[in-house]
């Protein structure tokens, strides 16, 4: 008998392919079928101001034109300051809220507008993943419930079966499949994140929007939830969007990454295209922002680049690029027109949204002097 | 050293200054124990914790939750409700043994020989007070100035802290703060009295990466400058080795290993601190091998495992000839052949182990 009671237990590699008719992508095979086209989408949220006689309503930017794809298996980090507008992203495309502007293209089909009795199979498909493991689980319900939810919404199997299956989701996440009669709060933190991978992969999703799903966690329970994560994007072939305010973790787990800043994305890219090879100031600010364990081993500190400030508001966001505030390149045509998110030279697949990109050789030393 | 990751002769992290070993004692912690007693039986939250430290130095204390390192350093700061807790064991900070002490003791040393710093800013300022008359109430509560003057000093605290218009912000309320700067007015409300010890707990952990190396950049410089000993509550390893000279790792309540930051991190002698640095995805390592999580879950702190607390989830236990592990709880004790690095394990030669079977996979 394997005691699942640990939370690190690996399952045993359950055959979903089979029971779950989704289908296993081969890393080498793999081609980049698009399976969601987001462009130019915005989300405005009106905020009152009190000020003078008559409030007034203005628009939060919280997304500002965002535009990517993501490809089936293919995982897509979403990364930057909070504010950002990743996690507004991550609502958007699981069409949890109504985006103000733009389209997203899932399955050959705009689901940008569409009402919410014709998104439902759609809902099948985008699956998401919360912060909170405390938050998203319902404490009066036991685990039987909460996944058996899922399927019987969208009908994943007969009535009969419900209870099989949701063991079956159980094992599959490394947790005990005796404890589908327990609650949420019989278990540790990151237990009950597992809980809610196991809800979203209920119903074979395509694509899981998860939004910061160990930051919640212990760093050894994080790496527990991330290997297992890894796993199901391996054996699975889902579809990831991860954001993540850890760049360690999230240069672990995905193959492209999204820099967001104020509502807009400043570069997108490879992994090795972003953490070796930046090219937008933002990204080469934000990267060498992070703490690097690998000093005590002798590896010589970055120097670092000290950003001044703050993020501006983004109800009256700066015009031209965003960061020129806080951006020791800026120049005058900064101000005046907001530079195209543009392909790298050579590079199709690297796109950067600066007038002045560079490959950062060796920083300038009086960064300091913006 | 036969590890790679030590790195031949490796310099100390550039941004902390040299350590000068001969700085005056400010804080003994000896064997300090933390018991809560509840309606389900006696937490211990901590059972077993002991450090030094000195002026101008800065100790990281680093654990998972409910490791016991707030509630170690809360101890410090008489935080604990007399009525709801057992506290035994030694702390002199500053010469004046602080178990047992009275509140009256505590109240005077508040902000004066010690301040604390807390994780959420939000929340430990007053959100209907303005921020220079707080900090100005901190001051006038031990020094005998007038409103004038002690407002000044608020203005000037904030100027040191980096607030950009310091006077125009002591007249804001804490709202109009962003983040990064509620944590500054918190940093100089925690030093307007020139605390001998700043207690910093998870400072950065709500802040973003680019404001969190503005923090830790303005808690090296402000150390230079009063020359502070600091203890920094966190959780992040890399954080720890941006800013600590010595490190004490904390598992269920206890001490298990402590040293300078170099040491530690790049040398570590104990099974628990090897699995948390295995945890960590680094910024440099090869991509698409898996992490190693400590398995399983911390014990509960109402009923430790006999023996050692870690053994359930170490992976070499079998390693200790008999069942000592599981019988007999390890001494915090001298790594044999290293002064000054301490560890709690019965692990014979740990340092042939980390080289050989930990640090290759670390890489």
């Amino acid at each position: 008998m394997t005691d699942y009671t640990s939370d690190a237990v690996e399952p045993p590699v359950v055959d979903i392919s089979k029971s779950a008719g989704g289908t296993i992508v081969h890393e080498s095979s793999r081609e980049r079928e698009i399976l969601l086209t987001v462009t130019d989408v915005a989300k405005y949220f009106p905020v009152k101001e009190y000020s003078g006689l008559f409030p007034k309503t203005l628009q939060t930017r919280a997304v500002d034109g965002v535009s990517f794809d993501l490809a089936k298996g293919e995982t897509l980090g979403l990364v930057g300051e909070s504010g950002c507008g990743k996690t507004t992203t991550g609502r958007l495309i699981t069409r949890l809220i109504e985006p103000s502007a733009g389209s997203i293209e899932f399955g050959g089909r705009d689901i940008a507008h569409m009402k919410e009795k014709d998104l439902r199979p759609m809902r099948r498909d985008i699956q998401m993943i919360f912060q909170d493991p405390y938050g998203s689980l319902n404490p009066r319900f036991t685990v039987l419930k909460i996944i058996g939810a899922a399927l019987e919404i969208h009908d994943m199997v007969p009535k009969s079966q419900v209870k099989p299956r949701v063991q079956e989701l159980l094992e599959l996440v490394g947790l005990n499949p005796e404890h589908v009669n327990r609650y949420p709060n019989e278990f540790s933190g990151g237990q009950r994140q597992r809980i809610g991978i196991a809800r979203a992969l209920a119903v074979e999703p395509k694509v899981v929007v998860a939004d910061e799903p160990v930051s919640a966690l212990d760093v050894s329970i994080q790496a527990q939830v991330m290997n297992l994560m890894s796993k199901l994007r391996r054996e699975l072939g889902i579809a990831f969007v991860f954001i993540a305010h850890d760049l360690g973790i999230v240069r672990h787990f995905c193959d492209r990454i999204a820099v967001m800043y104020l509502g807009k994305v400043m570069e997108i890219g490879d992994r090795e295209d972003i953490y070796e090879k930046p090219q937008h100031p933002y990204t080469q600010a934000l990267l060498s922002a992070a703490p690097d364990l690998n000093v005590v081993r002798g590896a010589v500190p970055n120097e670092r680049i000290r950003l001044i400030g703050d993020v501006p508001s983004p109800i009256d966001p700066p015009s031209g690029c965003r960061f020129r505030t806080r951006c020791w390149k800026a120049q005058e045509i900064c101000a005046a027109e907001e530079p195209p998110l543009e392909p790298a030279k050579d590079k199709p697949k690297h796109t950067i949204a600066c007038h002045f990109p560079e490959v950062k050789t060796e920083l300038v030393a009086d960064v300091e002097a913006s | 050293m036969t590890s790679t990751l030590a790195g031949s002769g490796s310099p100390a992290p550039a941004r902390r200054p040299p350590l000068d070993p001969n700085a005056p004692v400010i804080l003994t912690v000896e064997d300090l124990k933390v018991q809560f007693p509840t309606e389900d039986g006696l937490v211990n939250a901590v059972s077993g914790v002991s450090y030094e430290l000195r002026a101008g130095q800065t100790l990281a204390i680093v654990g998972e939750s409910g490791s016991g390192k707030s509630v170690s350093s809360m101890a410090i700061m008489g935080l604990h409700d007399p009525k709801r807790s057992r506290i035994s064991g030694s702390i002199l900070l500053d010469g004046q043994e602080l178990v047992g002490a009275p509140q009256k003791t505590f109240q005077r040393i508040r902000s004066t020989t010690a301040a604390m710093i807390f994780q959420d800013p939000q929340s430990s300022l007053h959100p209907l007070k303005k921020v220079g008359p707080q900090i100005a109430e901190a001051y006038l509560a031990h020094h005998k100035v007038s409103k004038q003057v002690a407002a000044k000093r608020a203005v000037e605290m904030l100027d040191r802290v980096g607030v950009p218009n310091p006077d125009r912000r002591a007249k804001q309320y804490p709202f109009e703060f962003s983040g990064g700067m509620r944590q500054r007015a918190m940093i100089a409300l925690g030093l307007v009295n020139d605390p001998k010890l700043l207690i910093a707990d998870e400072p950065t952990t709500a802040l973003d990466v680019t404001v969190q190396a503005q923090i830790l950049d303005l808690m090296n410089d402000l150390q230079r400058e009063f020359g502070s000993a600091i203890i920094m509550i966190t959780h992040d390893l890399a954080v720890v080795a941006e800013i600590a000279d010595f490190v004490l790792v904390m598992y269920a309540g206890r001490s298990v290993e402590h040293g300078t930051a170099q040491e530690v991190l790049a040398n570590p002698r104990n099974p628990y601190t090897w699995g948390l640095l295995s945890s960590v995805p680094s910024l440099t390592a090869d991509v698409g091998t898996e992490l190693h999580p400590i398995p399983g879950n911390p014990p509960s702190l109402l009923n430790l495992p006999e023996g050692c607390s870690f053994r359930p989830r170490c992976g070499f236990s079998d390693r200790v000839p008999g069942d000592r592990c599981a019988a007999e709880l390890p001494e915090f004790r001298q790594v044999p052949g290293e002064p000054g690095r301490m560890t709690r394990c019965h692990l014979e030669d740990p340092a042939a182990i980390f080289a050989d079977e930990v640090a290759p996979t670390l890489e």
